[in-house]
């Protein structure tokens, strides 16, 4: 006999706090602290403060606890928290030229003003497991250089005066913010730029392995990564003038890509463009490949149909709080779309089994 | 319980005005999709955070509300949506369709019809009824606009061409007033006669989507067909098996590995209902004041 299955509410307590018992883990092994997220993961913290949207280490490293290392979740927890924010204004557009670098390189001069710094990078390391790690060993320390010159210009600002790469467009129209107005293309750079930011670093990744294999091919080389902290200033408008309401550290990408010229344009290099929150080359120069992809119309190139170059195809789906919430819908129940699905096809089946039968009797 | 920290029906009011605003203007013109800034809700988008924010811009504090999903009131996730909203805005809840004031869905009509006063908000997941025949918004959105729909018309001929018959079992778009082409989010083809000339209110919201379109009240909305092939509202050709309705949307139940079936609504307050006015189906037993 049928019984309706009810007690959804009470199965949906005892799922959630079952849930809370495994985030846990085994009690009788030392509990993580938010702190230690912070300072001991700080590229997965990088990656849910720029997929997130927002700037706090704090907040990253307990959204990283509380979803159990699930980035795409721990972002999406960002994202819901960061939403219900009161918008007291807006800052002024950073200052990356005036950037304190920890990391600074180009791959396409062997050197420029204020050199080549490694900072915290894996590139150059073997990657072999280190089991020192499995003990807790000292804290390790670093040999110290004296504080770089405060300001570091861009590499690309070298090319720039010999007319050999175009000019970044000066733009002081206020950028469009995708999460107070409804996404329209066609989206100017700006808005792209403010998509790609947020956007999954997986999907931008493969975006611009896609392009460097030649779906959409710019041939780009990274002019200048730098990594820093930057201070942010905000207009205060009881005062006057501007002043700075705190320090960030932002991973900045100018890539150098060629171009042959266009009827109105002679040869010269152009620029693509990539800028997250936190140490995140990997995001950052992705960021800049997938942006000069998309720049195709305004530079007169072909459009030679490669995903990075579709502008709908990589704004609608770069967000992976969206994405994984339509993907992972699918297990919500769907009796009614399928029992009306089971009808037809049973009613199809009948009728193509009914003029087999028809068919044989003839 | 009702939580402090958040705004009335969570939303802050600026956001529950824009959301309003979208509304207004898709009540204005009914079957267009209104673009909305849509905002991050703490429920993942794909699972009704388009519903939950127009449900969000509606309540009002004496407002009653139902949650159904696939029809039931118990359902997982109406469940979920119900307690978000009992936590959030503190505001009545109910089962009984008659008694709600708005009602938030998805996939399924109430099969007791509405009244005037109420507003049934649908959560729909891709708004667009041309989004697989043009994967473009850009593209779907200029067909709209100089009334394009030649494209869907072929497609319901194939499937007549290919299969005999429209196959098209559930999200059958309707024609609203003459004009817009709408998909009426994924509810079994058999409700769509009820979403033409209903005295309520009807709201669909899309959150990951960004769109918001509305059927105001007493509006015409016409299940695409053709004059040789009209429109046929379908369900499995039996009866509840718990309170014999003949007329009602049936889920399929399986209830062996033998093969063994039985049908019952999917409207779990209709069948609750009839039960208890004495009705008994196949497989039911006599209903007692007060005992399920």
């Amino acid at each position: 006999m049928y019984v309706a299955v009810k007690g959804g509410e009470r199965a949906i307590d005892n799922a959630h706090a079952y849930l809370a018992e495994e985030r846990r883990g085994d009690p009788s092994v030392a509990e993580l602290s938010t702190t230690q997220i912070r300072e001991q993961l700080r590229l997965a913290v990088n990656r849910v403060m720029a997929e997130g949207s927002l700037y706090d280490p704090d907040l990253a490293a307990l959204a990283i606890k509380q979803a159990r290392g699930d980035l795409i979740e721990a972002v999406f927890l960002i994202r819901a928290y960061r939403t219900t924010l009161p918008r007291h204004g807006v800052s002024r557009p950073v200052n990356t030229a005036q950037m304190a670098v920890t990391r600074r390189i180009s791959a396409t001069f062997k050197d420029a003003p204020g050199g080549q710094v490694l900072g915290p990078t894996f590139d150059y390391t073997h990657r072999l497991l280190d089991f020192t790690l499995e003990a807790n060993g000292e804290a390790p320390v670093a040999p110290r250089a004296p504080a770089m010159a405060a300001v570091v210009p861009h590499i690309t600002s070298f090319l720039n005066r010999d007319g050999m790469i175009e000019e970044a467009p000066h733009d002081d129209t206020p950028p469009p913010d995708l999460t107070r107005e409804p996404m329209e293309l066609p989206a100017d750079r700006a808005l792209r730029l403010q998509a790609i930011a947020r956007g999954d670093e997986g999907f931008i990744l493969s975006l611009a392995y896609s392009t460097q294999r030649g779906y959409g091919r710019t041939h780009a080389f990274v002019g200048e990564l730098r990594i820093g902290t930057v201070a942010v200033e905000m207009e205060v408008p009881e005062l006057g003038f501007a002043i700075c309401i705190g320090e960030i550290e932002v991973t900045e990408c100018e890539t150098v890509n060629q171009f042959k010229g266009s009827r109105t344009e002679p040869p010269q290099f152009t620029r693509g463009y990539g800028l997250t929150f936190g140490q995140n080359e990997r995001k950052s120069i992705a960021m800049s490949l997938v942006d000069r992809a998309l720049r195709w119309k305004e530079l007169g190139e072909d459009y030679s149909g490669a995903p990075a170059q579709d502008e709908e195809f990589v704004l609608m789906h770069a967000d992976n709080v969206q994405a994984t919430g339509f993907l992972e819908h699918i297990k919500l129940p769907h009796y009614v779309d399928f029992q009306s699905e089971l009808e037809l096809v049973r009613k199809l089946r009948a009728e193509v089994e009914a003029s087999t039968m028809r068919e044989a009797a003839e | 319980m009702t939580d402090q920290a958040y705004n009335f029906a969570y939303l802050d009011e600026q956001t529950k005005r824009m959301i309003r605003r979208a509304i207004l203007k898709g009540v204005a013109v009914p079957g267009y999709q209104v673009p909305f800034a849509s905002r991050e809700m703490p429920m993942p988008y794909g699972w009704g955070t388009g519903g939950v924010q127009v449900t969000a811009a509606c309540l009002t504090p004496e407002d009653v509300l139902k949650v159904i999903d696939q029809g039931a009131d118990d359902t997982t996730n109406a469940v979920s949506i119900r307690k978000f909203f009992q936590r959030t805005a503190g505001v009545a809840t109910t089962e009984a369709t008659a008694e709600a004031t708005l009602i938030q869905t998805r996939h399924r009509i109430p099969e007791a019809p509405l009244t005037e006063g109420q507003i049934l908000v649908y959560q729909v997941p891709i708004p667009e009824p041309l989004r697989f025949l043009e994967p473009r918004e850009t593209e779907t959105r200029k067909m709209h606009s100089l009334e394009e729909y030649g494209l869907m018309h072929v497609k319901l001929y194939e499937d007549i061409a290919r299969h005999g018959h429209i196959a098209t079992a559930y999200a059958y778009p309707v024609k609203v007033e003459g004009r817009y082409v709408m998909d009426p989010s994924p509810i079994p083809r058999f409700d769509n006669p009820k979403l033409s000339g209903s005295p309520a209110l009807q709201l669909f919201g899309a959150g990951r989507e960004q769109r918001i379109y509305a059927l105001p009240p007493f509006t015409q909305a016409v299940s695409l067909d053709f004059e040789d092939h009209p429109f046929e509202a379908s369900k499995a050709p039996h009866d509840c098996d718990l309170c014999g309705a003949a007329d009602s949307y049936l889920d399929e139940v399986i209830t062996d590995d033998q093969g063994g079936r039985m049908f019952v609504c999917s409207d779990t307050d209709h069948c609750r209902c009839r039960r208890e006015a004495g009705h008994v189906g196949r497989l039911g037993t006599p209903m007692i004041e007060g005992v399920a």
